[in-house]
């Protein structure tokens, strides 16, 4: 059965990188549900987080193919409980709309979203949350005069995993055992 | 092994990216490179022109056969294979070579021009995104901008093309970097980067546990693929399969790994292997996999595929283990040790009744099939088989064999009696036609010492024709065996059994191909009758120098046995 999983890849900063993960998705007909690309905590280290929907097995066969790239140092995945992760949401609406007081106010404040800011045309509110978060919010405000909706891809991070630091130095120990043979 | 990239140049430490290039391709001990110039690739071949004494360049007649040439290089030598090639098409033109490279594990480093820096991305002329293009069919590509970066980038693409699972890797060079001057210093080879991992040690407990599955086996059956060869492991894997009395059978990959007649080889798997390697894969308690990837051309129907059996894996690449077939033990690493470790681990066994079924299979086959192939009733039309089975006598099994793919492919490899390992070069993986004429200079050029003959289809070689050409100028001494059908025949057979005869564009008018042969002032003959085979077979082998030899087979022969598509390999028909 398809399910619901979040691949967290760490790459060195290489151009084109990008690219040669997409085309594994690609080559197995595998949609990305969302990417997100940014740095990590050690510095030169990317960190790519994919979500995509498929059975275990299959996810397994990824993973194993994205480690087995030349730049790519370490490749996890992990279902939903076993990770905390967000995304983020913009919402464009008329300014008019709040002014008047009423519904979208109460709207905003039931969803603890955010006015990030406010100009005399339009307003921009944000919501930090799960997809089916930020989708209610938006199937509220959509009823209303939305301009412009954008969500994010979502960012991760598992809950029992060792930190990438520590696999970072056995890998470098792995490397002097080797240079060794 | 440190060279001093100033070696041999005035003293100076200052001189441009294409002489940097050639510096370095030096120091990795490159003798030969396959190229074709173009406009962005011209500073290269300008420096080049000063290094003809050290660096052998082979003008080929197209890009793709420079990238096959350096492939058929590789694969008989065990070295990198370097080629190169301007931008654009001459880049684009490669990546069929790097696509069949890619899945055939071979090591390989090509050079492709490309346009300034500074129109990169304006859809320049000759601009092609050729790293964007081969991203897929590369085990690792880079597009170089700046001059001081090429040693560095040279070094790691070596190092990563011949370690651990071997692949081809794309080097591209914008013709600023070329042109433009820089400081160099030594050139160090790469040992390693952080992120790449070529090969695991091989784990003790894991050796042990499949000893236990092997010591304990009724019916255990190897199957060996490339990684022997690769892995440069025949002898650990002789001294294996001997130990352990293990019955083994060859991918078209792993052929001549293990001489064709030794006692435990017991033939070819897959769709147009032998009968008994096939059927008895369902049969054995054990599979051992050594080196090989559970191709589908060899497994066949996944669900009817050995479910009967425990398999233990032996594989460097950890990305191949539990892909396609479950592996109860997975070794992993490089086979040379794990082949070792494991020997030492096996009881010494025979299992004279198992290697009898074996027998059994050779002995139907043989009614069947193969006797008919190697000695047709002398009304028929020359068979593909009997002219390799001559081959391979004149040649007392000791030459290298190139083959093009198709029937002829599966018939050379069936027939001829390999003794030597590293003697058998062929497309398998992407099954490209046209790989032969190009893969057979560039192995007579990586193996100086060995006849080469390319066997090809009358399809296959009009692919590539424009190679001779090129044997031709460099005076590369490839025999050329044409075994002409008239036919597109591995696709005419399917035709005929699968698709109610109806052959659809598979029929070929042919020029003559002896005309052509001698328009490249290559020696050639035509054999049209049986009575002047062995004869003409003689002269072929004997020959000093290039030679054509065509001969016409039968129109409508097919090969068997068969695993048809979507059978499963116990299915396997004998006609």
């Amino acid at each position: 059965m398809k399910t619901q999983f979040t691949i967290s890849v760490f790459t060195e900063n290489q151009t084109g990188l990008l690219n040669r993960v997409s085309v594994i998705f690609n080559r197995r007909h595998i949609n990305i549900e969302s990417i997100t690309v940014s740095p990590s905590e050690i510095e030169g280290i990317h960190r790519f987080t994919i979500v995509i929907s498929e059975i275990e097995e299959n996810i397994r066969k990824v993973v194993k193919q994205l480690e087995k790239q030349v730049d790519v140092l370490k490749a996890f995945y992990h279902k939903n409980e076993e990770i905390v992760f967000q995304e983020i949401a913009l919402f464009k609406v008329p300014t008019n709309l709040l002014a008047s007081g009423g519904e979208v106010e109460r709207i905003i404040r039931a969803h603890h979203a955010r006015v990030l800011s406010v100009e005399q045309d339009y307003t921009i509110i944000e919501k930090t949350g799960h997809e089916d978060e930020t989708q209610q919010l938006f199937e509220e405000l959509k009823n209303y005069d939305l301009l412009e909706f954008v969500r994010s891809g979502r960012v991760a991070i598992a809950k029992p995993m060792k930190e990438f630091k520590q696999y970072l130095v056995e890998m470098e120990e792995a490397h002097e055992t080797t240079n060794q043979l | 092994m440190e060279k001093l990239i100033i070696e041999d140049t005035k003293a100076t430490t200052t001189f441009s990216g294409s002489e940097a290039l050639i510096q370095c391709l030096l120091a990795e001990n490159v003798e030969t490179i396959f190229g074709y110039p173009g406009g962005a690739i011209m500073p290269i071949y300008d420096a080049l022109y000063d290094y003809q004494e050290q660096l052998n360049h082979i003008l080929c007649r197209h890009e793709q056969g420079c990238i096959h040439a350096a492939q058929g290089y590789a694969r008989v030598s065990q070295k990198v294979g370097v080629c190169m090639a301007t931008s654009g098409p001459g880049a684009a033109n490669f990546i069929t070579g790097l696509a069949d490279a890619y899945i055939d594990s071979t090591p390989l480093v090509c050079i492709t021009g490309q346009v300034a820096s500074h129109l990169l991305g304006t859809d320049a002329f000759q601009e092609t995104d050729v790293v964007g293009i081969s991203m897929p069919v590369t085990k690792w590509n880079i597009q170089i901008t700046k001059t001081e970066e090429i040693p560095q980038v040279l070094a790691k693409a070596f190092y990563v093309a011949r370690s651990g699972r071997p692949g081809p890797v794309l080097v591209d060079i914008t013709k600023d970097a070329q042109i433009g001057k820089a400081e160099f210093s030594s050139y160090k080879p790469c040992t390693g980067t952080r992120s790449y991992f070529p090969e695991t040690p091989v784990d003790p407990e894991k050796v042990k546990e499949a000893a236990k599955l092997i010591n304990e086996a009724k019916r255990p059956y190897v199957l060996f693929g490339q990684g022997v060869i690769l892995g440069d492991a025949q002898e650990e894997f002789k001294a294996f399969v001997e130990k352990g009395g293990l019955p083994a059978a060859w991918t078209i990959m792993g052929l001549s790994a293990l001489p064709t007649d030794h006692y435990l080889n017991v033939g070819m798997l897959g769709m147009h292997g032998n009968y008994g390697p096939n059927l008895l894969t369902n049969e054995c308690d054990v599979l051992i996999a050594v080196g090989m990837r559970f191709d589908d051309r060899v497994t066949g129907n996944l669900e009817k595929y050995a479910k009967q059996a425990k398999v233990i894996h032996l594989e460097i690449d950890p990305a191949e283990i539990d892909k396609i077939v479950h592996a109860d033990v997975a070794v992993l690493g490089n086979c040379k040790d794990s082949l070792r470790m494991l020997t030492e681990e096996i009881e010494q066994q025979s299992y004279p009744e198992w290697l009898q079924l074996f027998k059994d299979c050779d002995q139907k086959e043989h009614e069947v099939v193969i006797k008919e192939e190697l000695y047709p009733a002398e009304d028929k039309m020359m068979t593909m088989g009997e002219v390799i089975r001559i081959v391979s006598e004149k040649s007392k099994g000791e030459a290298v064999i190139v083959t093009d793919v198709g029937q002829h492919q599966m018939v050379a490899q069936r027939y001829y009696n390999y003794q030597k390992w590293r003697s058998n070069i062929t497309s398998g993986g992407l099954g490209t036609m046209g790989f032969a004429l190009p893969a057979a200079m560039g192995a007579k050029v990586g193996a100086p010492d060995r006849q080469v003959i390319a066997v090809i289809g009358d399809g296959g070689f009009q692919m590539t024709i424009q190679e001779l050409g090129t044997i031709y100028q460099s005076q590369i001494e490839v025999k050329i065996l044409i075994l002409n059908n008239e036919f597109l025949g591995m696709v005419r057979q399917w035709q005929e059994l699968f698709f109610d005869r109806r052959y659809s564009f598979t029929e070929m008018l042919n020029p003559d191909f002896q005309t052509i042969s001698k328009g490249y002032y290559i020696p050639c003959e035509k054999v049209t009758e049986r009575a002047n085979l062995e004869e003409a077979v003689e002269r072929f082998i004997n020959h000093e120098g290039s030679y054509l030899l065509e001969v016409l087979v039968g129109k409508e022969n097919n090969v068997f046995p068969m695993v048809p598509t979507g059978a499963g390999v116990a299915e396997v028909r004998l006609s």
